[in-house]
């Protein structure tokens, strides 16, 4: 063992070849690096490079499972920061919901503040079938209400699911609509009408 | 390819021109100006790629002496000694003695107009990519001759020197990265097989076939854009899209995520500047 560590010093002080595994970069350097490579425009600011715990934890166990305590704590802790609408209603416009749907701008270095920003569920998700253009990152959200009634219970869950998918899945890939103020509260009751709203396409 | 550049270059001007007067033969009889930009983009996607003129431009420029030293790029050491273009990019990013840095093909190119031809560095910078209507910057086109010169070549981005594998490792970790008010990383889109977002395919990065397919393909006449992106613009686009702040150009997250591209694509072949959509 100590010969072989030897042999492998030697050889990379002399050839600065084949030491791949002696090679180690911290985290600190990595974001230290990121800091120091992009630069703030708009509202874009470098502060975006500052990880919450749950980024941190996400970036770090994005190639193998969260130990079980992490992941339960993440999860308790997103569901614990749920806000739920203040007049107990939970269902907007589905037609105005299809428009949020539909919309992807927002929180861009090219965006301007102020404008509404879309929530860009078609991206990743099947919802209207009308719609053919929509990605598969997340699941089909086709007959989502149809399927599910839209009972209290089914309302509640789906709403702190659109607010904050960490909740029930720590490392989501889903972006914080209501945890990160990308939609509105009336915004999200829209969304909220366009998957459970039995009026809604989505529920044809 | 390069010796059969006029032909090509004129026959492309002249579908070019056949489509113009296509579409406003298609507005006269009021046809769908959607379904005609459609057809108007895949016969562009057929009948040759505009990139072959940035190449040539890219050519003279390279030659030609200028800046305030009044040289010319030809001087200019891209990884396999002063002068040689063939080949070069393919083997880029790599760690270089004079700077004591690894550096993708970008940042080689602006360090050459610095010292080779006196240019300011943050001018040299200052606008790298053309808006949309706007002729190619100095930076494009001198990039499309460069990697046209590797066509065909074995992709083999070395991992010997200690900082060529501190770059992997680096980008590696930044592929993983989440942050922004978004919470994306590169791997947010770009780790899994056969997704998409709306219709546009995302490919697995992490795995040998697309991640060539990647790097061999880039730069890139962007159809849809009328220019020629280079991998820098790709990666800035890319972290738009991801709300990150802006990636600066031939910044070290930039070269270390080209490294991590580049190694992962090692043993495909070039083949750029491709066309895409």
């Amino acid at each position: 063992m100590i010969n072989r560590t030897t042999f492998i010093a030697v050889s990379c002080a002399s050839l600065l070849a084949g030491c791949a595994g002696l090679v180690s970069v911290s985290d600190k350097e990595v974001v230290d690096t990121l800091k120091a490579s992009f630069s703030e425009r708009g509202i874009a600011k470098l502060d975006r490079l500052d990880q919450s715990e749950l980024q941190k934890a996400c970036s770090e166990y994005a190639r193998s499972d969260l130990p079980k305590p992490l992941r339960e704590k993440l999860e308790k802790a997103a569901l614990a920061a749920v806000k739920y609408p203040a007049d107990g209603k939970y269902l907007g416009d589905w037609k105005k919901g299809e428009k949020v749907a539909q919309g992807g701008r927002g929180l861009q270095f090219t965006d301007k503040p102020g404008a509404a920003n879309g929530g860009n569920c078609y991206a990743c998700h099947q919802l209207d079938k009308k719609e053919l253009s929509y990605g598969n990152i997340g699941p089909s959200l086709w007959n989502y209400g149809k399927l599910r009634g839209n009972s209290e219970p089914i309302m509640k869950y789906t709403w702190a699911k659109v607010w904050n998918a960490h909740a029930f899945n720590a490392c989501s890939q889903m972006p914080r609509f209501g945890d990160a103020s990308i939609l509105t509260q009336s915004q999200l009751k829209d969304v909220m009408a366009l998957l459970l709203d039995p009026a809604s396409p989505v529920n044809k | 390819m390069r010796t059969n550049m006029i032909g090509r270059v004129s026959a492309f001007a002249l579908t070019a021109a056949l489509g113009m007067a296509g579409i406003s033969s298609a507005l006269a009889q009021g046809k769908d100006p959607t379904i005609e930009a459609i057809e108007k983009y895949r016969e562009m996607l057929q009948d040759g790629n505009p990139a072959e003129l940035m190449v040539a431009k890219g050519e003279e420029l390279w030659k030609q002496k200028r800046g305030p030293k009044n040289a010319s790029l030809e001087a200019c050491d891209i990884g396999l000694g002063a002068g040689v273009v063939d080949g070069a990019y393919a083997r880029l990013p790599r760690y270089f003695a004079d700077t004591n840095e690894v550096m993708d093909f970008e940042s080689r190119l602006v360090h050459c107009m610095v010292t080779l031809q006196g240019y300011k560095r943050e001018d040299v910078i200052k606008k790298p990519f053309s808006g949309g209507g706007q002729k190619a910057t100095d930076l494009e086109v001198l990039t499309a001759y460069a990697v046209d010169a590797s066509r065909g070549v074995t992709i083999a981005v070395p991992q010997s020197h200690q900082k060529e594998i501190a770059s992997f490792k680096r980008g590696e970790k930044m592929f993983y990265f989440r942050g922004g008010p978004y919470d994306f990383s590169c791997a947010t889109c770009h780790a899994v097989d056969g997704q998409r977002i709306r219709l546009q395919d995302l490919p697995n990065l992490t795995q040998e076939g697309p991640a060539r397919r990647a790097f061999a393909t880039w730069p890139a006449y962007r159809v849809s854009q009328g220019a020629v992106r280079t991998m820098q613009w790709r990666l800035n686009d890319c972290f738009r899209q991801q709300r990150f702040p802006v990636l600066k150009y031939g910044s070290q997250a930039s070269i270390d995520l080209i490294t991590f591209l580049g190694v992962n694509a090692n043993g495909g072949k070039m083949d750029s500047p491709a066309i895409k959509r």
